[in-house]
């Protein structure tokens, strides 16, 4: 039984157009932040003999008015991005989807306290927050990340809550009331299952949406600082010589979306092979 | 339902009162001193200690708290630090910009949400479905304000439809106005028009599912028909609470597509103001953004109630 339904799970991954091209343009992105790690095709050291040449063999897609590799820049960006999205969604989805189930649970004031502690921090939109609490901690990288994954708490926390209520008006979880089941116990087997495919449509868009609040942060000049290269700080650098070379501000740009649309097309495959229901539907 | 409404218009005062406390404990701990940035700092430390007095930022700060709240009940929120003018007029100014262009935005991307979503949805996985999700899911994925710079370059510059930048002001005429806000709105609703059309059809497909769609197409009514008459107003939960969410965030999150299009809209009004240590002007405009998204979320609440009674029944 363990072995067809594994071998379900992988024919339904190899079925999904989505999960396949999303999974390869992630693992091209990984591989790209991995091998940066040791290796890049230039160097990102400033060096002003070597400012704005054209693409060549050396320099794939030439540099950059301070005289730094663009594809090495692009490549050690990479490893920036995928840590601001992963370190704040999983702040967002843990603190956020506990707190959104146990608001469903429990009702009452335990509900009342989370949606307004939840409306609280949703009173300070994420690039504003991130703003004031740069303002104070001072421009940063982590300082962006912990803004960014503070503003996922309560997006998850209202939409599992949301989304949770809604579950827990169904019949079979009052036939589970009703045979005894704990509502820790229905909460597990009956209302988490059942919002699991919002909730990873939702971790999709908000891994798209920290990785593109992390590039406008460091667009603003208060996100990843100098040196370490950040996509965003790059656009921000670019703009200025727009009318002179276009194409610097159209690398950091198309790097940012192409890892934004690789990662919510794994999230959409990911959730018709999780969700197989909806793949057989009609 | 009159006590659900009771006990939501408690609450939302409650989170305001919360919510001044924590903006004004954030502004005291912000670094940097209002006087010193007006001054420069080759200010003398008199002159900084004089400005401070006459700004009566020398006073407790439980006494210009309350001076604060008590103002602004009133109705009086106070002189800007930086500029020497009433911070309402500041808020005003900024508003004129920042609502027409989040209205403008939102019914852009409603539109877009709608149409794109439910037609993907009604479609599910055909290739009409697989490629508006890849235009969807294109469109989430391109920054807005890299976005804004392309529409700047080809639409601005190349075939001068509209201008690049800036706000000519509402005496100037209604349209010359909306075409300096076509851009800008066009950049933000792209981005928010494919994360509502995805959750749009997340949230139809998950309808379609339900047992009184079955017994609908069982009893012989069209997909057409199921979907206008069942499935779309139950699918709309999950779409109102992104909607009401988005639309919050368009009023102080549009700071960098403001400042792509030199925009002077709320966002750049703080991000200046914060920048100025004008504590002042920053408290009040936070503040007011808090109220409309305490409010939004409230709003989303009654229309949960009214769109699906179970969850009425439930709360009451």
């Amino acid at each position: 039984m363990s072995s067809s339904s594994s071998q379900s799970f992988i024919g339904r991954c190899l079925n999904s157009r989505s999960f396949l091209v999303g999974g390869v343009i992630t693992l091209f992105l990984l591989t790209c932040a991995a091998v940066s790690l040791f290796w890049t095709p230039g160097t990102i050291d400033i060096s002003i003999k070597t400012r704005f040449l054209p693409p060549s063999a050396d320099h794939w897609f030439g540099t950059d008015q301070f005289g730094r590799d663009v594809v090495s820049m692009l490549m050690t960006g990479t490893q920036n991005s995928i840590t601001v999205g992963v370190v704040a969604v999983s702040i967002g989805l843990f603190a956020g989807v506990a707190l959104g189930l146990l608001a469903s649970a429990q009702r009452g004031w335990t509900e009342e306290l989370i949606m307004r502690m939840s409306d609280f921090s949703f009173a300070f939109p994420a690039i504003l927050s991130a703003i004031m609490i740069t303002a104070i901690l001072g421009p940063g990288g982590v300082n962006s990340i912990i803004a960014i994954g503070i503003y996922n708490v309560p997006v998850f926390a209202r939409l599992t809550r949301g989304s949770a209520n809604a579950i827990w008006a169904r019949e079979y979880v009052m036939a589970a009331r009703a045979s005894g089941k704990n509502k820790f116990r229905i909460t597990i087997e009956h209302v988490l299952p059942n919002i699991l495919s919002i909730l990873i449509v939702q971790a999709t868009i908000q891994f798209a949406i920290a990785i593109l609040a992390e590039a406008a942060l460091s667009y603003l000049g208060l996100g990843t600082q100098p040196p370490h290269p950040s996509w965003g700080r790059m656009l921000n650098e670019a703009q200025t010589l727009m009318f002179l070379q276009p194409m610097q501000a159209v690398y950091p740009g198309a790097a940012i979306a192409l890892a934004v649309f690789g990662l919510n097309l794994l999230g959409d495959g990911l959730r018709d092979v999780l969700d197989p229901r909806l793949s057989r539907k009609r | 339902m009159s006590v659900f409404l009771a006990k939501r218009f408690i609450t939302l005062l409650a989170t305001l009162i919360g919510a001044s406390i924590v903006i004004f404990t954030v502004m005291e701990i912000l670094p940097g001193d209002p006087a010193l940035v007006i001054l420069g700092v080759d200010a003398t430390e008199s002159s900084v200690a004089a400005l401070t007095k006459e700004l009566g930022l020398d006073r407790p700060p439980l006494e210009r708290y309350f001076d604060w709240i008590g103002g602004l009940l009133q109705g009086e929120l106070g002189n800007s630090y930086a500029y020497k003018v009433p911070v309402s007029e500041l808020v005003q100014g900024a508003l004129q910009i920042t609502v027409p262009l989040a209205i403008l935005s939102m019914i852009l991307s409603v539109t877009i949400a709608l149409v794109i979503g439910l037609y993907a949805a009604a479609n599910h996985n055909k290739a009409s479905d697989v490629t508006l999700m890849g235009v969807s899911q294109l469109g989430i994925s391109v920054p807005n304000f890299w976005l804004a710079v392309l529409l700047i370059l080809y639409f601005a510059v190349n075939l001068k439809w509209f201008p690049p930048g800036g706000f000519p002001g509402w005496d100037q005429g209604f349209w010359k106005c909306i075409n300096a806000l076509i851009l800008p709105a066009v950049a933000l609703a792209t981005v928010q028009g494919a994360i509502l059309a995805r959750i749009t059809r997340s949230s139809v497909l998950e309808v379609f599912r339900e047992d009184f769609v079955r017994t609908a197409r069982a009893k012989g009514l069209s997909q057409r028909a199921t979907l206008w008459l069942h499935v779309l107003r139950n699918a709309m939960i999950p779409v109102i609470t992104v909607m009401g969410l988005q639309f919050a965030n368009l009023l102080a999150g549009t700071v960098v597509v403001e400042n792509v299009f030199y925009l002077p809209g709320l966002g750049s009004t703080v991000l200046k103001a914060i920048n100025n240590r004008d504590t002042i002007v920053v408290e009040n405009v936070v503040l007011m953004l808090a109220a409309m998204v305490v409010i939004t979320n409230f709003v989303v609440d009654i229309l949960y109630a009214v769109i699906d009674p179970r969850l009425k029944a439930h709360d009451i």
